[in-house]
This record gives structure tokens, sequence and C-alpha cells, in this order.
């Protein structure tokens, strides 16, 4: 028996996180489930907060940085992002 | 030809794409694929070899990068032909000109999984093409699909409204799936047209056929200013409308309401600045530097030295 990570990421529509979720990805330590790119149409959680009150431990949140002079109105990454992790007992 | 009108226009600014179902006729389409060699039975040794045999066929040229549009394609070919058509001709030249150069083409081919060894095939990751581009002008990307694509096969999958964010290629792939993604299903000789920012990418073929798509990507020799029809533009585009507190004149100008409607993926503070970044496109198109929609930019120039 050991423990395996499984890893999602989830992008808000702010900083807060009970906000709503706009894009996503799994990751999934075990090898049980696989994901991909455009596997799914439907938001897995509706904001941050009901990942958290399912299990799901927050270890990374972007900061929010300083707009650099002259760019100001550039849009590029996703700007609100969170990993959030679940340890879990592999069995295989 | 058939240029665009100003709504398809302010649809592209604000989405970054335009589809066109079936507009190809299914001769063309026959064509398209006799050329190739016929294939969408499958029974092709490898996809290297399929590759390899397409490109020694020759039907689609191998053509040097920045080569005219009108001396791309041999007269008569499928794409020739495709490019002639009067709706086609008439999008590109609204678009981009009337005498675009190619930048490159390429035939996207997605093998369904019996052509996989061991893992099954797994779908592209999201990205932008090319690298980092913060032109004001833009390059559109053809996307001809020559027969019937269905959910099983895989089409390719796009982000309506990315066009305009300056990310680094493939660094996106992280987004798995993003609020609003659209997958192209669609009849035999459907075309994409979309902006060369678009974030899209491939999807896995589940399907027991081979999956084609020709792209096509075109860049302007001209400043991409009042190319399309305007005639329906309406006298009062210039003017403001109209906002928070709107009573009944809020659809006055369907342009303005076009280039401000949101996408279900955009964070509440950015897609303020996707707007910004719309009505900058537009202004460009218009050739206008005055133009706003709902005062965004107008508030943001009223300033003193």
């Amino acid at each position: 028996m050991s423990i395996r990570q499984q890893v999602m990421v989830l992008y808000l529509k702010s900083s807060a996180l009970d906000t709503g979720v706009v894009a996503w990805a799994f990751y999934d330590g075990t090898g049980k489930t696989s994901h991909m790119s455009g596997d799914q149409a439907e938001v897995p959680y509706k904001t941050g907060l009901h990942a958290l009150r399912d299990g799901w431990r927050l270890i990374q949140a972007s900061p929010l940085v300083t707009h650099a002079q002259g760019s100001e109105f550039q849009t590029d990454y996703l700007k609100y992002e969170f990993f959030f992790e679940k340890l879990v007992e592999d069995d295989s | 030809m058939t240029l665009l009108n100003s709504r398809q226009m302010a649809t592209f600014s604000a989405r970054g794409f335009l589809r066109f179902d079936g507009v190809v006729p299914e001769e063309v389409n026959q064509q398209f694929l006799a050329e190739l060699g016929d294939v969408t039975e499958g029974d092709v040794a490898s996809p290297e070899a399929h590759y390899a045999s397409i490109m020694q066929r020759g039907s689609v040229p191998v053509v040097p990068a920045g080569i005219s549009l009108a001396n791309a394609y041999p007269a008569e070919s499928a794409v020739s032909r495709l490019l002639a058509l009067p709706v086609v001709a008439g999008a590109v030249a609204s678009l981009v000109g009337s005498k675009p150069v190619l930048d490159h083409h390429f035939l996207h081919i997605t093998f369904p999984p019996s052509y996989y060894k061991r893992d099954a095939p797994v779908a592209q990751h999201t990205h932008q093409d090319s690298t980092i581009d913060p032109r004001r002008a833009f390059d559109i990307q053809l996307m001809y699909f020559p027969h019937e694509v269905t959910v099983e096969m895989g089409g390719t999958r796009f982000i309506p409204g990315s066009h305009l964010r300056r990310v680094s290629e493939a660094s996106i792939g992280r987004y798995q799936n993003i609020l609003g993604q659209q997958h192209v299903v669609c009849p035999a000789g459907t075309l994409l047209i979309m902006h060369m920012g678009i974030w899209h990418g491939g999807g896995a073929n589940r399907s027991d056929q081979l999956r084609y798509m020709f792209k096509i990507r075109l860049c302007p020799t001209e400043k991409q200013v009042r190319l399309w029809d305007l005639s329906d533009l309406p006298d009062d585009h210039l003017q403001q409308r109209p906002i928070f507190w709107v009573g009944h004149e809020r659809t006055r100008d369907p342009i303005h309401s076009i280039l401000t409607e949101p996408e279900p993926w955009f964070e509440f503070d950015t897609g303020r600045l996707e707007y910004i970044n719309r009505i900058k496109f537009w202004r460009y198109l218009l050739g206008n530097e005055s133009f706003d929609a709902d005062y965004w930019l107008t508030r943001l120039e009223n300033d003193f030295e």
C-alpha cells in the first residue's frame, strides 16, 4: 500500500475561491483514471469552495501581480489558477 | 464574390472565427479526397506510409512560404475550386485583402485507434499556433473539413474569444477544458476561418475512419481596413449608447453588442480587458481611432497633459 497524489487545477473568475470555475484539469497519480484535453464539457465544481468541501486540499494559488506599465490591458494566461490535491491509498 | 458584412466582421473580431457549414459542394469534396488517393476506408499501412504516399502524389503542392495565394495551387485543383467559391473568396478578401500570401498549409490526418499499437490516441493539447504575436495586423487560418465529422472523430477543438490573448504556443497545454470550448462536428464541406491567435487542438479520433482537415494560413499584404461590405454599417455607428442604466435603447447598433458579448470562460476583470482589445481591433478594421463601444476606451483616453 502506498500513497499517490491526485491533482486538480481550477481556474476561477476571480482571486476569490468562492467564484465560478472557468477552466480545469485533472492528473491522477494512481493511473486509475486518465484525462485529456477537451474530454469534459461540464465544470467539476461550481466554485473552488465547493472543491474544498469535497475534500480537495488547496496547495497553491496564483498571486496577484502588479500590471506592468505599458501592458496594463494585455490579456494572456488564465489569471486565477488554483492547485488542489488529494492523497489516496494505492493498492495496485 | 460575396464579401462579409459588418456583423460577420464584428463576430470575427469578438470571437475569432467564422464557420461556414457545408459551404463547399460535394463534388469538390470528393475531388479533394480523390486527389489525396482516397482514404476514408483506412486501408493504409501506417500513418507514416500514408503521409508519404500523399506527399508522393503531389496533390498538396510543396510551395515556398510567402508565395502569392493566386499562384499556390494548380488551376482546377480541388483547393483552387474551393478558394474560388464566391463565399470563400469574399471572406478571404474581407479579412486579408485581395492579394494575400500563403504562410503554409498542412494536411492534418487524425488516425483511429486501430493505427496505434499500444496506447489509445489522445487529444492534442490546447495551443496557439506559431509563437507570441503582438501585431495588430492578423493572419487567418482556413480549416477545411472535406468529409462529415462526427463526435467520435474528434474534430478540432477551439476556444471562442481566445484569439487576442498573447500566449506562447504550447504553454497553455495545462488548460484541459475551458468553459465554452467548441468541438467541430460538421457536414462535409465545412470551412472554419480563424484568427491566427485562437486557442485550439485536435481531438482524439475514436471512430473507425481517418479524419482529414486541410489548413491554409494566409497573410495580408495590405492594411486590413474597410475591406468588407460596409453597406450594413449603421449611420450612428460612432455614437455611444446608454450603459449600465439602459432602458430600451440597448440594441440600437448590433455591432456594439457583438463586441461586448462575454464568453463563458471570461474572468470578471479580464473580460473587460477583452472588450477593450476587441474595440481596438475594430478600430483597426474600421480605420477610425475614435470608435468606441460602451465608453470602455473613451473613459481611459480622457486624460490631460
